[in-house]
């Protein structure tokens, strides 16, 4: 490892070769602003275009200033952060992004998150120099079930652009047009609807802007709760509590799990019950299936589609659907849980409380944006009523909650309303990458086996890598296992499996990076990567404490089944918990 | 076979052809075969002559005649007269503007007495699709000379030249090529930058419509040099014919086995292919012409890596322009001692540009490096159109600057162009007369860089526009003081900031215009005048009484009977009504309308 040593603002530092001038800045403290960079480190991915020019330095003996996130350290370099002639570049350079900017921040979707409006504030910006008749690059809106597009708010970051092609590899977003009208569209500046997207929402994660948002829809949660006629029942997904406190001001990492529960039973839902339930119905149904699925292949049955994949992940249920038409019937038929339990309330609960499927209305709290899209499928619907109504992200609850005059941090811990509220250790890990299939392995081993667990982690499918491998000893079966998060990745372990590189038996996968807990449905987090990891820790946090682990052991589920559904795979179970696959191959 | 007696020499290229040269040489040939001349006379049709402003030329060998603006109806004459009688026909010959004799010779025409042609060597002499006209003015004679040689060898003789990059930064050659062979890759690539894209400008495409083999052979010496075997020429599409020539020179290199495997029974294969752009100015910057061959956008990425290091599919590939590449097969044939000893101390050879505007001679022209400004606008370009003052010349195209008067003497380099505020850019080279307004012209420059901006970078994609808007507003009188303070902050901070060399350079037609015309700039501002009376808004037509005869004439054309006034009275204009659209003044017949 070859060191350089240069001085930053007469600070020496010392740094390893091929290190950024912005890194080595950081490294001894000095932030120095920037606005198109991107660097999530802990999952390797980074958005550095060098196109915003903010985050420029003079360095001793060059010609013009530098772009310090992509200009290398060498040795003996001479580089000032703030010099008069560094401030002023980044205030013009500044006040030209604004003077193309819409100001209509106090209305604006992102006020108060918007990475534009502060640095505009960090850098001083009072005022833009105006010239009559300034023209402003203006575009057709476009709104999808999941996501907005507002792109005269966008500033060519180009972070969607990395996200969606380099790592998603869904290919829906690139620049169009040149110059002063460049900017970010699917092709042809088509609807999103019209494009391969996948509502991963990725685009939405990293948006430093009010260009790409979610579609609001916390006034509909309002009015139906205001609705008397309506009985309202929410789920809340397993990545939000371990992140809804940051929009608190929380630690990233900090569990809200009570408190979450107390503040959606004062919003006013009749009944506040957990996906986590249905997460654990979803392992019944899919590990049966996996076992199913095993069995068959042991026993010599050569038609039999291995590796099953995980369905959990509606970005990754679009994702296969549009680019693996010829696969549709690899992933396993159930339903993700936001939807086995809207099935599930719909007819058992419904029934339970005497209460018309028209007049519940089941409200899910997701750290996702495709959730939105999914609850809006046909499939997913009774005589045009769905299973679930409404989808809203963590961002929507928390303002929610706000809009309530709910004080977050005073509220006591409350427990979910039975008998959807009920949970295992192993429905909690579903909101991280590798959670899906630990849930899996716990129970579909001791099904397997007939053996009881003695050691009910298994670390080594836990991690935050993009692909990951191992291999379960079930008492002298082999199951190998895959898990890959962000699409790009699944992209590549699948063509390995196509390609014979692998040789699974079960495959997870989740679209976002580091799963569910990356979602784009959860509190912005501008670029750092470790409030993701401290989410994904706080998560196998939760499930060590919970007294049950195994889903099979839930009390509850295991009611379900003998009250309502049989056993798993039966055909209530098929009819209200799986699903089937469309061919939606674009282009 | 008959024994051929005479040569006509047509000029082929995209201007003399837009005035019906193609025409002319159909009717050439029509005379020749009527007088039973077609066995020992040839009509040849070659690249450009240079001299646009007198094309379509024709020139006869062996008596060196230089036959001026000729039409197809002119061919019997030339035939008969000339061919068959001897005899001249004078009134197709150039005209001495000052003695006004006539000049036979065209090395006697002050417009190519003091070039010195390198680059452009073989155009007009050679019919560019026929490779043994080439092979017979020497061609790829210096590929057989460098595959006798170690690439390092061959490279260390570029290197001595001190050939610089023709397309605009003046990077050596040899040192890029240097670093090109370093690299070690299982695959490189020898590119050649035909993206030209000034406005005005034709060096690059004159070079290959009529010397495409010059090109091709100095690529296949670069790919030896650095160990590459494949070549890519990136041409915009709106050079058909340049295109058209390539692939014949291409086609017919491989039939004589000097692109393929193997070539000239050497272990080393090269060949070329094609990539065609769709005329974005952008793609000339090199990592953005690498992204746009990959099909991806027509982008530039940062540097480094340089395309040197990783490249056309992310392979170590050298760039070079094709007037760069021209100057190739001549430093080898005649040795780097001689290419050295032409031009300055740090720009070796010549330069070509392409001289337009408001001046005499316009056309394509070679010159040695450190012949000064004067002499090419005055001597080879014969000064300014109309007897006007001149004013201003602008070189390096839309992204150099307007140099003046006090420039005139300043010998022509890279370094010199620079520290005057300009730069040689790949050769434009526009002359201005006392009737333009250099507001208007900044301006000019301005909507091209705003057009061709690809968006990327904030400071090129906002920057441009909005001084491009603020130049709009002082052409329009609303510009203040403060609009010019904004005008010079803007420019120096997308200088310093931008990404690529279109945005860096982009504010040097506004910067140098401000430094050298600010009167005229205050003129604007202050007084709310266009000195040079171009800028419509600030115009303003009045009728000289003493000179108006009261002939109506004026006021029966004028569109919104701003005019009024009795016969043979002197009549007066309705400020609040004119709409400066100038017809009065094209109108009267006895100047009695000033613009103010």
């Amino acid at each position: 490892m070859e060191l350089i040593k240069l001085t930053i603002d007469n600070t020496p530092v010392e740094v390893e070769k091929g290190t950024t001038i912005y890194q080595a800045a950081k490294k001894i403290g000095i932030k120095i602003p920037a606005l198109c960079y991107m660097n999530l480190e802990h999952l390797g991915i980074e958005n550095r275009p060098g196109g915003c020019r903010i985050c420029v330095v003079e360095v001793a003996g060059r010609r013009n200033l530098a772009p310090s996130c992509s200009t290398s350290v060498m040795e003996g370099m001479v580089v000032k952060t703030n010099t008069p002639k560094v401030l002023n570049a980044r205030k013009t350079v500044m006040e030209l992004i604004l003077s193309d900017h819409p100001k209509d921040c106090l209305i604006c979707p992102s006020n108060g998150k918007c990475e534009l409006q502060s640095l505009a504030a960090t850098l001083g910006v009072r005022e833009i120099h105006s010239v009559e008749n300034a023209a402003m690059s203006t575009y057709r809106k476009d709104a999808s079930p999941s996501l907005k597009r507002d792109m005269d708010k966008c500033i060519m970051c180009r972070r969607c652009e990395t996200m969606c092609n380099e790592v998603q590899t869904v290919g829906a977003l690139s620049a169009v047009n040149r110059g002063f009208m460049a900017v970010v569209a699917p092709a042809f500046e088509q609807d999103l609807v019209k494009s391969p997207c996948t509502f991963c929402g990725q685009c939405v994660a990293v948006c430093p802007t009010g260009a790409l948002t979610e579609v609001d829809d916390t006034n509909k949660i309002i009015r139906a709760l205001a609705d008397p006629s309506k009985t309202v029942v929410v789920q809340t997904a397993p990545a939000v509590r371990a992140a809804l406190g940051e929009e608190f001001g929380l630690e990233p990492g900090t569990r809200v799990t009570g408190k979450m529960a107390a503040a959606l039973r004062r919003l006013g839902f009749a009944k506040v019950f957990d996906t986590d339930f249905a997460a654990d119905l979803t392992i019944m149904e899919e590990g049966t299936e996996l076992l199913d699925r095993i069995s068959k292949f042991l026993k010599g049955d050569k038609s039999v589609k291995l590796p099953i994949l995980t369905s959990c992940c509606p970005a990754w249920v679009n994702f296969f659907e549009t680019n693996y038409p010829d696969m549709l019937d690899v992933p396993s038929s159930a339903k993700s849980p936001q939807q086995m339990f809207g099935a599930i309330a719909k007819t058992y609960f419904a029934g339970k409380m005497n209460v018309k499927r028209e007049d519940l209305v089941v409200v899910s709290v997701m750290p996702c944006l495709a959730k939105k899209f999914e609850c809006q499928r046909d499939e997913f619907k009774v005589n045009g009523n769905p299973d679930v109504d409404y989808s809203i992200s963590t961002r929507e609850l928390a303002h929610l909650i706000k809009m309530a005059n709910i004080d977050f941090a005073s509220l006591p811990e409350e427990d979910f309303d039975q008998p959807l509220g009920e949970s295992t250790g192993a429905a909690v890990i579903f909101g991280t990458t590798g959670g899906v299939i630990e849930a899996a392995v716990r129970t579909a081993y001791e099904i397997f086996t007939g053996n009881k667990l003695n050691k009910i982690d298994f670390k080594e499918l836990r991690g935050l890598e993009g692909i990951r491998t191992a291999s379960i000893d079930f008492n002298g079966t082999m199951i190998n296992i895959g898990i890959a998060h962000q699409l790009g990745n699944a992209r590549k372990l699948l063509d390995g499996v196509r390609s014979g590189m692998y040789n699974f038996h079960a495959i997870e996968i989740m679209a976002c990076p580091g799963g569910c807990v990356g979602g784009a449905g959860q509190p912005y987090h501008h670029g750092d990567s470790s409030i993701i990891e401290a989410r994904h820790k706080a998560l196998y946090k939760e499930d060590e404490e919970k007294t049950i682990r195994k889903s099979h052991e839930n009390p509850y589920i295991i009611k379900l089944y003998e009250e309502f559904l049989g056993k798993p795979m039966s055909e209530t179970a098929h009819h209200l918990l799986h699903t089937h696959y469309f061919d939606k191959h674009k282009v | 076979m008959a024994q051929i007696k005479m040569h006509l020499l047509v000029c082929g290229g995209t201007g003399c052809r837009a005035s019906e040269s193609k025409r002319l040489v159909d009717e050439l040939n029509a005379q020749l075969k009527a007088n039973n001349l077609d066995e020992e006379v040839k009509v040849i049709i070659t690249g450009c002559f240079g001299f646009c402003e007198k094309g379509p030329i024709v020139k006869v060998i062996p008596d060196n005649t230089f036959y001026t603006k000729v039409k197809p109806e002119d061919a019997e004459e030339i035939v008969e007269e000339h061919v068959l009688k001897g005899r001249k026909v004078t009134r197709l010959l150039y005209e001495n503007p000052e003695t006004k004799e006539h000049v036979s010779d065209s090395k006697h025409m002050g417009f190519y007495q003091k070039q010195v042609r390198i680059a452009l060597r073989n155009c007009g002499f050679i019919d560019p699709e026929n490779i043994e006209e080439y092979i017979v003015r020497d061609g790829y004679a210096a590929l057989g000379k460098v595959l006798s040689m170690t690439p390092a060898e061959a490279i260390d003789i570029v290197k001595k030249s001190g050939l610089r990059g023709r397309g605009g930064a003046g990077f050596p050659t040899g040192l890029k090529w240097e670093i090109a062979s370093k690299n070690k890759a299982d695959q490189k690539y020898v590119v050649c930058n035909a993206d030209e894209g000034d406005p005005g400008a034709f060096m690059d495409r004159s070079i290959l419509e009529g010397d495409p083999n010059s090109i091709v052979e100095a690529m296949a010496i670069c790919g030896y040099c650095i160990g590459a075997t494949k070549g890519l020429i990136y041409i915009r599409a709106e050079y058909p014919l340049a295109i058209k020539r390539l692939q014949v020179a291409i086609g017919q290199a491989r039939e004589f086995g000097l692109l393929g495997p193997k070539i000239l029974g050497s272990d080393f294969d090269f060949d070329i292919e094609l990539r065609y752009g769709a005329g974005a100015f952008v793609c000339g910057e090199e990592t953005a012409l690498i992204h746009s061959m990959e099909g991806k956008r027509g982008e530039p990425t940062i540097k480094p890596p340089f395309p040197a290091e990783a490249g056309y599919l992310g392979k170590p590939s050298n760039v070079n322009n094709v007037e760069t590449f021209a100057n190739i097969p001549a430093i080898f044939l005649k040795g780097w001692e001689w290419f050295s000893s032409i031009g300055t101390e740090k720009s070796k050879g010549t330069k070509v540009f392409a001289l337009a505007g408001k001046i005499n001679n316009v056309g394509l022209i070679e010159v040695p490096m450190g012949t000064t400004l004067r002499e090419v606008i005055f001597e080879i370009g014969g000064g300014i159109k109309g007897g006007k003052k001149f004013k201003a010349v602008q070189t390096g195209g839309p992204s150099g600057g307007c140099l003046t008067e006090q420039h005139l003497d300043t010998p022509i380099d890279y370094d010199n162009l620079v520290a005057a505020g300009s730069m040689m850019g790949s050769g434009g080279m526009i002359v201005m007369d006392e009737d333009d307004c250099m507001v208007s012209v900044a301006k000019f420059y301005l909507d091209f860089i705003v057009e061709e901006s690809c968006g990327k970078c904030a400071p090129c994609r906002i920057g441009n526009k909005r001084m491009h808007e603020t130049l709009e507003k002082i052409c329009q009188g609303k510009g203040t003081m403060e609009d010019l303070d904004y005008l010079d902050n803007l420019s120096k901070v997308i200088k310093d900031t931008a990404l690529c060399g279109l945005g860096q350079t982009s504010p040097n037609p506004v910067l140098s215009t401000m430094q050298y015309f600010r009167d005229e700039y205050l003129a604007h501002v202050v007084d709310k005048k266009c000195p040079a009376g171009r800028c419509k808004a600030l115009r303003s037509y009045v009728i000289n009484a003493d000179k108006c005869m009261g002939c109506t004439l004026c006021a029966k054309n004028c569109p919104t009977s701003a005019i009024t006034g009795d016969k043979k009275v002197p009549h007066v204009i309705d400020q609040s009504k004119c709409i400066k659209c100038g017809t009065c003044y094209e109108k009267c017949k006895f100047g009695a309308i000033e613009i103010r």
